[in-house]
């Protein structure tokens, strides 16, 4: 493993990484659970339709609820069963709140719908990408963003660089680790296909070098193709893809730009490796692989189908152990506190963490901010993460939008460095979803403000249509008398004619 | 002297054909202040300030005719914004013209509705679909909750529902943890 040509980006911190436990024992498969509950909203963009009614038989594979639009996925049955029910359900999310869920009950059969590869080499990319968008991938490293609008290049833009990201820089958790050991072909069969769907002259892997076996795995799977795989020092948060891609090649991607207008796409590992098993054999995204570890008894990554109660996880993983009975979801620096362990598992859970007081002691008392600046030494955007503090606590939403705030990747460096114990990302999350909310609801009064014109504008054109047609009504009955005045003048003066022509005869 | 009489002359003619050319040319249309504060205001076109929408409150409020607190569904952060905007001092939203709720949105019962249409022809944005004698519904997306629907209604079939927080329109809270007494050294 050698570390050459690496840029390093400004700051980042090394907590503790906490990740042998759970790479101990294999990927295990985890049985099918009694009941599967499939939330409709798994991804960015439109929450999906659902195309099943309750009593409906599914298949293993087979499409229960379809991609709306462009910016979202479709979501399969993950085994085969009967539809239960469709019901809000409460959702692995921090604010608890219930949302549309497909229940299953799987029949045990766990019988396969008839799978379809797809010959990629052989059909053209629009094709491929519309055959993509039903296979219900997304992002796999938690930002859940729809694959196939990610392969999806306009005409004006070209992919030189495709970016495959195996950093997996957040402490406890271990599943793209577990994968990349287990299943490196698949990942490095998934570059390929992604790299050449995108049009990319280069495929470049970023592993953080302190998975030592899956760089080996993938060195070894990635012999005899052109795909690098290149080691980058162990830093939090280096997983992020913009810290990647400079890491990788020393670019920075500017504000509000992204990757693809640079020329360069990234892709998790897991996410290539679904890639993979979509279009070689057929199998839609139906499970992925989650870490469970913290203070359970047996830490280790299991495969586990969407929509497996998390509780069942945590039963396979030994339980718990303590009392407190707090999970957390996703890593200690990025992660919240999972409001039940009565959740799904879905696309986005790829770590599960039992907390407990040895391993998270409870937070230490906030003190005054000193202005040290340690927080803006450690921030890998550069930004100064003290200003956006004062401004979003004193709720100063502009001036924080101003020093960029929605730069900022919300990783936890400055937090993990405060000397003053301050929940610094708390707060940026606060002025953050402040801000989007004035943003909407500003955009609904312009739109109010629209129609309301709209009204009165065509109120005012009612009014005066009808003035004019009360107009031409009264115009047209002078009209009328007129020419009746006519009519009754030329008989009149027939009549006299007539008399006239009658006197005639008579004399 | 002649000279320096004819100068300012020219001067005088040349400065006023630039100036009165930049009045027809640069003319803004309408008062601009009248723009920015509407831009403010929510845009509930409820009437609660005592003028027939936002955008004639606006007009009193840019000719100094109207106070800047008479908006409660803009409440009193509209009022703070208001304030800022006018150079005023600010000043907590006047409870004669309503009191400050969560937005809400109307709800037709359909069962109830008969189809009358005089919540439609109410609704300052069109955001009830209808016909005579057909059921009523409202758009909900375009409902900005002033109520105006509601006094219409002859079978009172209207009512106000809240917005519920969803997991869309979750948002993060603001951060709240304990002040610690300090120990002594």
């Amino acid at each position: 493993m050698q570390l050459k040509n690496i840029f390093k980006f400004n700051g980042g911190v090394h907590p503790d990484e906490n990740k042998i436990a759970s790479t101990r024992l294999p990927i295990a498969k985890l049985a099918i659970p009694k009941k599967l509950v499939l939330p409709l909203r798994q991804h960015v963009g439109h929450v999906a339709k659902i195309k099943v009614k309750p009593g409906d038989q599914v298949l293993k594979g087979q499409i229960i609820a379809e991609a709306d639009g462009n910016i979202s996925a479709s979501i399969h049955a993950p085994t085969s069963g009967k539809i239960l029910k469709i019901s809000e359900e409460i959702l692995p999310h921090p604010s608890g709140l219930p949302d549309f869920c497909i229940t299953i009950e799987p029949d045990f059969k766990d019988t396969w719908i008839e799978k379809k590869p797809i010959s990629w080499k052989k059909i053209d990319k629009a094709q491929l990408i519309e055959a993509l968008s039903q296979s219900g991938i997304v992002g796999l490293g938690g930002a859940v963003f729809p694959t196939h609008m990610k392969l999806k290049i306009n005409q004006n833009q070209s992919i030189h660089t495709l970016v495959i990201n195996a950093a997996e820089c957040e402490p406890f958790i271990t599943c793209d680790d577990m994968l990349m050991r287990e299943r490196a072909d698949e990942i490095i069969q998934g570059s390929l296909i992604a790299q050449s769907i995108l049009g990319a002259e280069k495929c470049v892997v970023g592993i953080e070098d302190n998975k030592i076996e899956a760089y080996e795995a993938l060195k070894k799977a990635a012999q005899k193709t052109a795909v690098e795989i290149k080691v980058v020092p162990t830093l939090y948060p280096s997983g992020d893809a913009k810290r990647l891609i400079y890491l990788l090649m020393g670019i920075e991607v500017p504000k509000e730009k992204r990757s693809v207008d640079l020329g360069i796409q990234v892709f998790n590992v897991a996410t290539v490796g679904a890639i993979y098993r979509y279009l070689e054999l057929g199998e839609p995204s139906i499970s992925r692989i989650v870490t469970i570890t913290g203070a359970v008894k047996t830490p280790q990554n299991y495969e586990v189908l969407f929509g497996t109660p998390l509780s069942d996880l945590i039963k396979a993983a030994g339980g718990s152990s303590n009392k407190t009975k707090k999970f957390i979801m996703g890593g200690p620096m990025m992660g919240f506190d999972l409001p039940s362990i009565h959740v799904p598992v879905t696309k986005a859970m790829n770590c599960v963490i039992e907390s407990s007081p040895e391993l998270f002691p409870a937070p230490k008392p906030v003190m005054p901010c000193i202005r040290c600046a340690r927080c803006a030494d450690a921030c890998p955007v550069n930004l100064q993460p003290q200003e956006l503090y004062w401004f979003s606590k004193s709720s100063q939403l502009e001036k924080a939008r101003e020093y960029n705030l929605f730069d900022c990747i919300e990783c936890g460096c400055c937090t993990y460095v405060c000397p003053s114990n301050i929940p610094l990302v708390q707060f940026y999350r606060y002025a953050k979803s402040e801000i989007i909310a004035q943003d909407k609801s500003k955009e609904a009064a312009n739109t109010a403000r629209e129609r309301n014109e709209f009204r009165l504008a065509r109120i005012e054109r009612e009014k005066k249509e009808r003035a004019e047609r009360h107009a031409q009504k009264a115009l047209g009955a002078q009209d009328k008398q007129a020419e009746d005045e006519k009519k009754s003048t030329i008989a009149a003066a027939m009549e006299r004619v007539k008399q006239n022509q009658q006197e005639n005869i008579k004399n | 002297m002649i000279t320096a009489l004819l100068v300012m002359i020219f001067l005088a003619i040349l400065l006023g054909l630039v100036l009165g050319y930049s009045a027809i040319k640069f003319k803004v249309d309408g008062d601009p202040m009248v723009a920015r504060i509407d831009a403010i205001l929510p845009q509930t076109q409820c009437g609660q300030c005592g003028y027939p929408g936002c955008k004639p409150y606006a007009t009193a409020i840019a000719k100094g005719e109207a106070d800047i607190n008479q908006c409660p569904p803009g409440g009193d952060a509209g009022a703070k914004a208001l304030a800022e905007l006018m150079g005023m001092e600010f000043k907590p939203v006047n409870e004669e013209h309503g009191i400050q709720k969560p937005k809400s949105v109307a709800l037709i019962d359909e069962l109830t509705c008969i189809g009358c249409t005089l919540c439609i022809q109410a609704c300052p944005v069109d955001a009830i679909l209808g016909a005579a004698k057909q059921m009523h519904t409202i758009i909900a997306s375009e409902c900005t909750g002033c109520e105006l629907c509601l006094p219409p209604c002859p079978v009172d079939c209207i009512t106000m529902e809240p917005v519920l927080e969803n997991s869309e329109s979750w948002k993060w809270k603001y951060p709240i943890y304990n002040i610690q007494k300090a120990q002594k050294a």
